[in-house]
């Protein structure tokens, strides 16, 4: 287990530093200069200064050199090009706990809805609460989150009056982002857990459970949960770095300073050391939280032995 | 020993009238008397039975056909707008009104269904079609290959999309219907390939793969009896999800104003413009937002139905 989660991780970093290096150099190879919008405003002199600031001055292996020794040596990723003086981990570092607030409201409260009603769906199949499930799973997955968004905003807001539309700082700012992002998780949970117990609800374990007379509950509890949410796991990784890098087209909608609408900024504004920064702090969340999850899998479930089965 | 060997040579050798044939028996009742079903066939007929799946297709193929003709019949040039009748409500001459530029909502619609439905239908085959071969290549190399070619699935999945969005629509200087599709399949093939692989893995250790090599089945022919059908159907199963899939991406980015350029349109577009007034002329996001649910419902339902014609072992 230890050589296997040892293994995992030296492979981890090396496919971290592969996607440092290749986003490096992407940015690095779009033809156009970075300061242009700068270059029209100042003079000759500080425009050299700015240059020799961000080593652009310098050929390009040797802005990765400088680069990487900053990033592993000090974890700094530089400086923002379009907000001079503004750092970039900083920024990460003061813009993700936001998203990470409203997204874990927003992924707890999807997932506990979406697996009860999964389960209430499968366990009356074929029946009005199973199709009732069926209804608002299929609306989670239909709706383009846009309009969602535009609906609660219309509703709650222009109609009843009882949320603010946008914008950040009370908890009643969490309530529609949080309602617009949930359906989703809602739709998807509900869905995967409810094929997962139609599953398990067929197997013999479950047949010898009833025959020795353990009670309904106690089948719920200790047979199907334990053994319908273990794929749902796996599923969590990827979820759980989204959370932190935020849903860029709801922080925008409503006006949220999380890291999302700051990535949707930088993309549209073209500011490279600042995406060069967010793709590294992206990859490197979403792998970690990949491991961590395939690691979890297997002490959850016994059945699957990480050390040996090896890569 | 050698004894043995010189009574053998003395027996009376081994000739004709020693054999006798016996008589044929009566095959009569091996005979097939029904037509042959097909696995196709058979998957056609457990569709059928699936009305969801049946309605669905129905109003797939009604608006595909409307949105090929409509911008044809239309009398109103989608492009073209009149001043002095925007955001008009619905009317005789404009059957959905007309948005921001007074341009006729109705033509605009099946317009920009143009621009989904082929972003759609062209994405998902195309990762389809690559995922599939990268899929397979990594299940048959096995090994270090293998393992090499996951890792760079692993890589090309860590960088966030918008990124190569933004990247392609620079390097070519444009936002067309091309950069837009090449933007969304450069990892959009990676789910299928992924697929492709672990469908392979599994097949290859299954019984009857065995059976056929223990029998001296080329391995050609391994592939194309046994490994391609058995695989086919997830392949067709993930293109109907990943329709779907890439008419929401586009409409995602289209809405964050990164999509397809003007005068071409969307239906994430016109829902984005339509957004910015939205509060006094709520049906001009109403049209495109239905649209987009109403092609993702039809296409997730008559998905449901094929997975269950397609792989019987799926069915609940």
């Amino acid at each position: 287990m230890l050589q296997y989660s040892l293994k995992r991780i030296l492979m981890m970093l090396l496919t971290l530093f592969i996607v440092i290096t290749v986003t490096f150099f992407m940015m690095h190879s779009i033809p156009g200069d970075p300061l242009a919008n700068m270059a029209k405003k100042l003079p000759e002199a500080t425009l050299k200064n700015y240059y020799a600031k961000y080593g652009l001055d310098k050929p390009v292996p040797e802005q990765y050199k400088i680069f990487m020794k900053n990033l592993i040596v000090e974890g700094d990723l530089g400086e923002s090009i379009a907000y001079p003086g503004r750092s970039i981990s900083r920024t990460i570092s003061e813009t993700a706990p936001v998203s990470a607030q409203w997204g874990f409201v927003s992924l707890i409260i999807g997932l506990v809805i979406g697996i009860a009603l999964g389960m209430i769906a499968a366990l009356n199949r074929n029946s009005w609460p199973d199709y009732l499930v069926s209804f608002i799973a299929m609306l989670g997955v239909c709706l383009p989150v846009f309009t969602l968004a535009a609906l609660l905003q219309l509703v709650f807001t222009l109609k009843l009056g009882w949320l603010p539309s946008s914008g950040w700082g009370t908890p009643a700012h969490f309530a529609l982002p949080v309602m617009a992002s949930a359906l989703g998780t809602v739709a998807t949970y509900a869905r995967y857990t409810r094929s997962n117990v139609l599953e398990v609800l067929n197997q013999d374990y479950i047949l010898t459970a009833e025959a020795k007379g353990v009670s309904r509950g106690g089948i719920l509890t200790k047979h199907v949960m334990r053994n319908a949410m273990l794929p749902l796991v796996t599923m969590l990784g990827p979820r759980i770095a989204a959370i932190f890098t935020g849903s860029f087209l709801l922080e925008k909608m409503f006006s949220i300073p999380g890291l999302g609408f700051y990535f949707y900024n930088s993309v549209t504004s073209r500011d490279y050391t600042m995406i060069i920064g967010t793709t590294v702090f992206y990859a490197a969340l979403f792998m970690v939280a990949n491991l961590v999850v395939d690691l979890l899998y297997g002490l959850i479930d016994p059945r699957i032995r990480v050390g040996k089965r090896g890569l | 020993m050698a004894e043995k060997v010189a009574s053998m040579q003395n027996a009376a050798p081994v000739s004709p009238e020693k054999f006798a044939r016996i008589p044929q028996e009566d095959k009569s009742a091996d005979f097939m008397a029904r037509p042959k079903i097909t696995y196709w066939s058979d998957a056609w007929r457990r569709f059928k039975q699936n009305k969801l799946a049946l309605v669905s297709m129905a109003i797939l193929l009604v608006i595909v056909l409307m949105v090929i003709i409509v911008p044809i019949v239309s009398p109103h040039d989608f492009s073209k707008g009149n001043f002095r009748n925007k955001h008009a409500a619905a009317s005789a001459e404009h059957w959905f009104g007309t948005d921001q530029l007074g341009r006729d909502i109705f033509t605009r619609i099946f317009v920009g269904g143009r621009v989904s439905i082929a972003i759609g239908l062209v994405g998902a085959l195309i990762s389809a079609v690559v995922g599939t071969i990268y899929g397979a290549i990594s299940a048959f190399a096995g090994g270090r290959v293998d393992n090499l070619m996951m890792r760079i699935i692993e890589i090309l999945g860590s960088i966030p999309y918008l990124l190569l969005v933004i990247l392609i629509q620079v390097y070519f200087q444009e936002r067309s219907l091309g950069t837009m599709i090449l933007a969304l399949t450069i990892t959009g093939w990676l789910g299928s390939a992924r697929m492709v692989r672990g469908q392979l893995l599994s097949l290859k250790n299954q019984d009857f793969v065995l059976a056929a090599r223990t029998l001296g089945v080329s391995s050609w022919k391994t592939i194309t009896r046994h490994l391609i059908p058995n695989t086919l159907n997830i392949i067709i199963i993930q293109i109907t999800f990943d329709i779907p899939g890439y008419i929401f991406s586009e409409a995602f980015l289209s809405y964050l104003g990164i999509g397809i350029e003007s005068p071409m349109t969307s239906w994430g577009a016109m829902a984005s413009a339509a957004q910015q007034k939205f509060l006094f002329y709520p049906m001009e996001l109403f049209y495109p937002s239905l649209m987009i649910a109403l092609t993702m419902l039809t296409f997730v339902l008559m998905g449901d139905g094929l997975r269950d014609a397609l792989d019987p072992r799926l069915r609940e």
